[in-house]
């Protein structure tokens, strides 16, 4: 895997090229607790152009930031910094994203966030899909201590806690199909369905559809 | 070119007597502190983009009645380092470190706006560490929620999103407009609109740094006024009822930019028994700088006398 450095705010990420190629790129995020590995390549062998993968912060090869602070909408940015990357002058044949667990709900975020950039995301069952639920629980503490190793077991523990109302996560999905101009613009092959989960999939311009098909869907021009 | 005064003096501010630091979460925090060392101590968190320096007139009229008055400028703020990230549990874990250092016993602690909301969650999440509460104008409602259609929300929350995303593109190389203390004060003026410029300026002194090109406020560039986020201010409401120990609520009457216009009613539903709200009238967001001596008498005889049983 060739490894390509991003600058998110003061952290370095780790982008990975799987697969070299010409065309639309595909981008996967892993699951909460993963990083980029070769056979994440397995599942999206069918896909045309090129493939990268991020490390997500706090996982992988990419930074840890001391004394956490994390939040989905942070990996949402690092997603937009690979974005930025693939994309460097913003037009082009757009970025389809795929996510597994927690991965997956970043990519819905950042379908959401940047319409006009993605192309198709789809999410995919993964550690970290259901996130801390539909709303507050009781509040509780933690202080994990950071040896500066990942997976951060603060990102473990602020990443499986994050919040994540259905009426929020509907938003993204909305901003996603009205902005982008695609008719389906997210495809859901995961099988599990948290609360935000469900309430995406019923939304317009989203479909359930297994991987191979769902990268069908986006592959073309 | 004669250089313009660094200092500016402000009616009854006293700059803390003790400086140190604590950094056991990573993250390097300044810690500031009014009063006899020896004295009973009291915990006093600061505003968004605020720091310990806000309470230069408040803090002292603790440390005079006998109190040992311990504030801290939260990660990116003031005189702390600035962080990699930043949110809510990082900054209450910073809290529990600045608590570490001063005492494992339970504390009276005192919050204004974002740190009277943190500190009545770690109120509601440790009800160990604290002995006695009291939020200054910090217990958000559903009133700063703008009543717009969804759709509208939609697209408010689209140019939201993408002009934070083009922000943290930016942000590594981003910094601080420079500019003179009278600027600085007169930008900060407009969030803060009913303090005088006069106290900006005092401000501006302690919150800011003076550059070769200029001051620039200290706070980390990377930070942002506003947001979005799947967080609801009506949720802050729900941990009160779990709050058993002294605590008060210290409102200001007037809305401003700063604050989330809560008034007394948003918040009786969900105090627990023993809590008092009190309304300060015609004072906004900012109660104990606009009125320090009718907070501080309402603070001190909510605290008792230090070190004594209430």
């Amino acid at each position: 895997m060739k490894r390509t450095d991003l600058l998110h705010n003061h952290l370095t990420l780790a982008l990975w090229e799987l697969r070299a190629g010409a065309g639309r790129p595909l981008l996967l995020l892993h699951g909460l607790g993963e990083r980029t590995t070769p056979d994440a390549l397995d599942a999206v062998e069918s896909w045309p152009g090129p493939v990268h993968g991020l490390d997500l912060t706090g996982h992988g090869a990419s930074d840890v930031p001391k004394g956490g602070g994390y939040y989905c909408e942070i990996l949402m940015a690092d997603a937009d910094a690979a974005l930025a990357a693939l994309q460097p002058d913003g037009d082009g044949p757009g970025v389809t994203v795929v996510g597994r667990g927690l991965g997956g709900y970043v990519a819905l975020l950042i379908a959401g966030a940047r319409p006009g950039l993605v192309r198709g995301a789809v999410i995919a069952d993964g550690p970290g899909l259901h996130g801390g639920g539909p709303g507050p629980t009781s509040p509780m503490l933690f202080r994990p201590e950071q040896d500066g190793s990942t997976p951060d077991p603060v990102a473990l523990v602020e990443l499986a806690t994050d919040v994540r109302p259905p009426d929020y996560a509907r938003t993204f999905a909305w901003q996603a199909s009205a902005l982008s101009g695609l008719d389906t613009a997210i495809a859901i092959s995961a099988v599990n369905r948290p609360p935000w989960l469900a309430e995406v999939a019923s939304q317009p311009g989203v479909v359930e559809a297994e991987l191979p098909a769902a990268l069908e869907l986006f592959a073309r021009p | 070119m004669t250089s313009p005064a660094e200092t500016r003096t402000y009616p009854g501010a006293r700059r803390p007597d003790r400086h140190r630091r604590v950094d056991t979460t990573g993250i390097s925090l300044a810690v500031h502190e009014w009063g006899d060392e020896a004295a009973p101590p009291v915990l006093l968190a600061h505003g968004g983009f605020d720091f310990a320096g806000t309470y230069d007139v408040f803090a002292p009229l603790l440390a005079d009645a006998g109190w040992r008055v311990v504030s801290w400028d939260q990660r990116g703020h003031g005189d702390s380092e600035h962080a990699p990230l930043y949110q809510w549990e990082a900054d209450i874990r910073d809290a529990l470190a600045v608590f570490d250092s001063v005492t494992p016993d339970p504390v009276p602690v005192i919050g204004h706006s974002k740190g009277g909301s943190l500190m009545s969650q770690l109120a509601a999440s440790l009800p160990g560490r604290i002995s006695s509460l009291v939020n200054i104008d910090g217990v958000p409602s559903h009133r700063s929620m703008p009543d717009v259609q969804d759709h509208d929300r939609t697209k408010l929350l689209a140019d939201d999103l993408a002009g934070w995303l083009d922000h943290r593109r930016r942000s590594a190389t981003n910094s601080r407009k420079p500019g003179t203390i009278e600027e600085l004060a007169q930008r900060r003026s407009q969030m803060n609109p009913r303090l005088s410029l006069e106290w900006l300026e005092y401000l501006v002194t302690i919150g800011a740094r003076r550059d070769e090109d200029g001051w620039r406020w200290k706070i980390d560039p990377s930070l942002r006024m506003g947001g979005f986020g799947p967080w609801r201010p009506e949720w802050s409401l729900y941990r009160l009822p779990d709050i058993t120990i002294p605590f008060l609520v210290v409102l200001g009457s007037e809305p401003e930019p700063m604050g989330w216009g809560t008034k007394t009613g948003d918040v009786w539903p969900y105090l627990p028994r023993q809590a008092r709200v009190v309304e300060v009238p015609d004072v906004g967001h900012f109660v104990h700088i606009e009125a320090p001596e009718a907070t501080a008498e309402l603070v001190l005889e909510h605290l008792g006398a230090p070190g004594g049983r209430r």
